[in-house]
């Protein structure tokens, strides 16, 4: 693999970033859901109110 | 299907996933929380530890460098998402980029897989790394020592595009270099496409080589080399990253230098990480905490320094400490971004209840 290289089609790696990518926009939508319906619980568990002052 | 029947390989093999030892997959989703504070707070430095932490446990250099690139493509796809909603990408500016960026990148790949054809990969690159870790490192703790401003300035970060003001060197630059084509980017600011390539190509070879993203070097040279307004510069950055990394990766998956087992975890982490050191900039002023990141580079450097002498002697003791060492300093900082959020947002409440009696 030491050289310059012009990347040419591989499935597995195709698959293997697209993975990564899948992964990421999912835990970007997953994560936006858990926080709004996390976050206040939590603010109120840790700072006894909802934090909306802030 | 060729293309059927390795996809059935790689989700029959659990992508890689189920290789790992439940022990690893924890250390890599504790690692990425910790790394996701980092970057979500101070906007910079996720990186510069995940392919240390690698090549101190032990990893293949390509293995190491290719899986923190592929880790950063994971965490810029994310923060573009949320930059895109901002409407802070500057779409040209990043496309223009990408070339100059690619073929950086392409270079330092080579380099890599180069080196350890002939067994000196992992030194060289932990030399780059005590070097970048203790540069980068020094400036931002002299920084804060002096009160002045290291990595994103999140005020500036919030500004209008029309309150912005081109710093100097940018100006001079476009002044004197008027190569065509010029270009005109967001901010009515006008450069040669040159100088933008050249940002590009010299960003892109640090981040094949070491695995990072590079947005260390490239918004501090986008902000003052071609004059971008601050939160352009934040997030074309991450929007070129998506492209140059997520090519980076693939040529470096394509020579088995890309483990899911370790980004997979990593990217769970650092994503859900990343949402609280962003929030936690709401509530924390990132100066009094900055001196602290400047040390967590500094002691990385030093970690790394002594991880290699470990491995030149062949003391695995050594290369605990250094590895240790390097996860230790990001917890701490982390851990205290956490507790001065919270120390602040309980002041605010108890202030806001007083107030209200």
């Amino acid at each position: 693999m030491s050289g310059l290289e012009i990347p040419t089609w591989d499935p597995e790696t195709a698959l293997l970033i697209g993975t990564i990518l899948v992964e990421a926009i999912v835990l970007y939508v997953g994560y936006a859901g858990l926080e709004r319906l996390v976050a206040p619980h939590l603010m109120r568990l840790l700072i006894g109110g909802d934090g909306s002052g802030q | 299907m060729g293309v059927v029947s390795s996809a059935l390989d790689l989700i029959g093999s659990g992508f890689g996933i189920l290789d790992a030892t439940p022990e690893m997959l924890a250390l890599f989703v504790g690692f990425g929380l910790v790394v996701g504070v980092l970057f979500g707070f101070f906007g910079m430095g996720g990186s510069f530890l995940v392919t240390p932490a690698l090549l101190m446990l032990d990893y293949e250099p390509s293995v190491a460098v290719g899986s923190g690139m592929a880790f950063v493509f994971g965490t810029a796809v994310i923060a573009t998402l949320k930059h895109h909603d901002l409407g802070q990408v500057d779409y040209k500016l990043g496309a223009i980029m990408i070339t100059g960026t690619t073929i950086g990148i392409e270079v330092g790949r080579a380099s890599v897989y180069y080196l350890q054809s002939i067994g000196l990969a992992g030194a060289i690159i932990s030399v780059a790394y005590v070097v970048l870790l203790g540069g980068v490192g020094a400036m931002v703790t002299r920084d804060a020592l002096n009160g002045e401003d290291g990595g994103i300035d999140h005020e500036a970060a919030d500004k209008s595009l029309d309150e912005y003001e081109i710093p100097e060197t940018a100006k001079k630059i476009q002044r004197t270099v008027r190569i065509p084509p010029m270009v005109t980017l967001r901010g009515d600011v006008r450069v040669s496409a040159w100088v933008i390539t050249a940002v590009a190509f010299a960003t892109g070879l640090l981040s094949g080589f070491l695995g990072v993203g590079g947005g260390f070097i490239r918004m501090p040279a986008m902000i003052y080399a071609i004059g971008v307004p601050v939160p352009v510069a934040v997030g074309t950055d991450l929007f070129e990253i998506v492209f140059s990394g997520g090519l980076g990766s693939y040529l470096y998956g394509q020579g088995g230098g890309v483990d899911l087992g370790i980004v997979v975890p990593l990217l769970f982490g650092s994503a859900l990480g990343a949402r609280v050191g962003s929030a936690a900039t709401a509530v924390v002023d990132s100066d009094g905490i900055k001196v602290y990141f400047g040390g967590m580079l500094l002691v990385g450097a030093i970690a790394v320094g002594i991880g290699e002498v470990g491995s030149y002697i062949g003391s695995p003791t050594l290369e605990t400490v250094g590895l240790f060492l390097v996860i230790g300093a990001a917890v701490v900082v982390a851990a205290a971004i956490l507790y001065t959020s919270v120390v602040s947002l309980r002041t605010a409440q108890s202030r806001q209840t007083t107030t209200a009696d």
